[in-house]
């Protein structure tokens, strides 16, 4: 008689694999809940450090792009001998020549003369502000609203009538217009008529106190050279626009002048977010390994209680792979659930931050999958040792020895 | 090899598509043939000392004997829970001894019940899923499982309560539960490792009286004790000493059947 016939191998089905797996953790649902948890905290982390840093970097562009990233500005430049090169007074309507410029604004620096509270405060006070005379609609090219009060007009930039920067108003501590309010500028009261909201693309404007071109040129001795062009292209010419400035502002001498991008700089700075990523992600990457940790205890633990189920199912049929299997799919299960759980927390995380600061929230996909996949990774390295020694515990050791 | 569940009743046939010859009826559910078995250590221990035992189909069978005899290590043996140091271990024609652990753990889903001494039953789960895991490692799948769980559950008894928790029943029953899991396969063989073990006189003898039924009705039934009374009730009664079968006796009112 041959012995060495093989009866048949059997695999288990999917739906009696999950129940297996989830046997042990419905009958421990506290431990396994807890074991779960350090690998939620840590997916949590590196979640809400991805999803923070994603959802602050999409606020940042947000506001670029309200900004608008189509502001040009042409500033005067040096000359190789170290002297100003002022642009030519026909510079700004030069420049809305250009194909595609939609507005051009101007102001222009006026030399030797501060702005303060009263003629009483020493000329040396005089808080790093500066007199600049604004052409008419300067605000909507360069994003900026006012606070409070009236911007000037045709009929006041003739007067001695002054608009604070928000910078300035904070400075010379004006929050606030009042019907007659002066200021002292260059040795005679200007009327003040409005405050500004800060200018994040044109912030030499928010330390300065606009005056109108005509009543520089009348009460301060301005030259009205502009020093500083802010120009609007449309979006697709911004680059051509940009080329053809510096030759058109000053044909004479083109490299006086200094054309700049400013939004470049807040786009630079959204790049940036996220330098700092990389120290949470380490500390988020620590609780996942002591996660790690928790879950491979919590399955040694269970093989060595679970003895005589591990004996039993043997007895019932069960090959090593099959024992090896259970406890596998168990410790991934483990992972899995807290990798879920820590998805949600970091998620909810971002979305309540990123709610309170108008930020949209973005969990990007390399963050939550990532972060799954992790989870699943851990279990699976930490159930390893512990399935294998349940696969090893032999049938009759399992049964007799307890 | 054969990849269809064969149900025990087809065990011949199936038997036969792996090419085993089977003798005619009757042929050895249980063919042990001079086994030893030594566990190793300082000084290694003789459990099995050369050990032969045949049990045919039908048979209701009493391995007695004190404690040390061996008879725990001859039922892990003929359960193909453990190897023989030498000889040979058939079930139902196969030879555990020469097959892959894959294989013998197949045997064992398909062939061999066992009933504990101390139940084993899943505390978290139903009588009815209790029963039904009897099926899980053959392959059956899960609705089949159940139906032939109630049928095994009826065979002992308990068919009114599928879906108590074994924590709700009492030791008897408990034990009931565990041997309706090792009918379900409908087995070759059953074997039952001091089955009363952990139970009162009353409800011990119901359960060899839960034995004798399932042998008249066909089931092929080992029971290991260390009672001489539990054997006497046996129509076999083989006893063990230092590894050895000393008597191997028959009562006459059984040889007829």
């Amino acid at each position: 008689m041959t012995a060495t016939a093989i009866p048949g191998r059997r695999r288990l089905q999917p739906s009696d694999l999950t129940r297996l797996a989830t046997a042990g953790l419905r009958t421990r649902k506290l431990r396994a809940g807890l074991s779960a948890l350090g690998i939620a905290i840590g997916v949590a982390a590196i979640v809400a450090v991805l999803g923070l840093s994603a959802s602050s970097q999409a606020g940042l562009l947000a506001e670029i792009n309200q900004l608008g990233t189509n502001l040009l500005t042409a500033t005067n430049g040096q000359s190789a001998t170290g002297g100003t090169v002022e642009l030519p007074t026909a510079a700004a309507p030069m420049m809305g020549r250009i194909n595609g410029v939609e507005q051009v604004q101007s102001s222009g620096k006026v030399s030797g003369a501060g702005a303060y509270r009263g003629p009483f405060i020493p000329s040396t006070n005089t808080n790093g502000l500066t007199v600049e005379a604004a052409s008419l609609n300067l605000l909507p090219v360069i994003a900026t609203t006012l606070a409070d009060g009236h911007y000037l007009n045709a009929a006041t930039a003739q007067e001695p009538v002054a608009v604070l920067g928000a910078t300035s108003a904070q400075l010379l501590g004006i929050d606030h217009v009042y019907p007659g309010e002066r200021i002292w500028i260059g040795g005679q009261w200007f009327y003040l008529t409005g405050i500004l909201r800060p200018a994040v693309l044109a912030s030499d404007i928010d330390s300065a106190v606009l005056v109108g071109y005509p009543a520089a040129e009348k009460y301060l001795g301005f030259d009205g050279h502009p020093s500083t062009i802010y120009l609007r292209a449309q979006n697709e010419r911004v680059n051509a626009a940009d080329n053809l400035l510096a030759n058109t502002a000053n044909p004479e001498n083109p490299s006086g002048v200094n054309v700049s991008q400013p939004s470049d700089a807040l786009v630079a700075q959204a790049d940036a977010k996220g330098a700092f990523d990389g120290l949470f992600l380490g500390l988020g990457a620590v609780a996942l390994l002591v996660g790690a940790v928790g879950v491979a205890n919590i399955m040694i633990i269970s093989v060595l209680e679970r003895r005589s189920e591990i004996g039993l199912r043997r007895a019932l049929g069960a090959t090593r792979g099959h024992i090896r299997t259970q406890f596998l799919s168990e410790a991934l299960l483990l992972g899995l659930l807290g990798g879920v759980v820590g998805v949600a927390v970091g998620a909810t995380a971002t979305a309540v931050y990123a709610d309170t600061k108008h930020w949209a929230t973005i969990i990007p996909p390399e963050a939550w999958a990532g972060g799954i996949t992790a989870s699943l990774i851990i279990g699976a390295v930490a159930g390893l040792i512990p399935a294998l020694r349940a696969a090893r515990l032999s049938p009759t050791q399992a049964l007799w020895s307890i | 090899m054969t990849r269809t569940p064969s149900p025990p009743s087809e065990d011949t046939a199936a038997a036969a598509d792996n090419g085993i010859t089977i003798k005619g009826p009757g042929a050895p559910v249980l063919d042990i043939d001079d086994v030893t078995k030594t566990y190793p250590g300082e000084p290694p221990v003789q459990a099995l000392r050369g050990v032969n035992l045949t049990v045919g189909p039908g048979e209701l069978v009493a391995i007695v004997g004190p404690s040390g005899s061996g008879k725990t290590t001859l039922l892990q043996l003929m359960g193909t829970l453990d190897r023989p140091t030498s000889g040979r271990v058939r079930i139902t024609g196969l030879d555990a001894a020469a097959m892959p652990d894959e294989d013998v753990a197949y045997l064992r889903a398909t062939r061999i019940g066992f009933v504990f001494q101390q139940f084993f039953l899943a505390e978290h789960a139903t009588v009815l899923d209790n029963v039904a895991d009897g099926l899980l490692y053959a392959g059956v799948p899960i609705g089949e499982r159940r139906l032939r769980a109630l049928d095994a559950l009826e065979l002992v008894g308990l068919a009114e309560r599928p879906h108590a928790r074994p924590t709700q029943l009492s030791g008897g029953q408990r034990q009931r539960v565990a041997i309706a899991r090792a009918l379900v396969d409908q087995p070759a063989i059953v074997l039952a490792d001091e089955p009363t073990g952990n139970l009162d006189q009353a409800t011990g003898h119901a359960i060899l009286s839960l034995l004798d039924q399932l042998h008249q009705a066909g089931s092929t039934i080992v029971v290991i004790t260390h009672d001489h009374a539990i054997a006497e009730r046996m129509p076999r009664k083989v006893e063990i000493l230092d590894g050895r079968i000393v008597a191997d006796t028959r009562s006459v009112r059984e040889e007829s059947s």
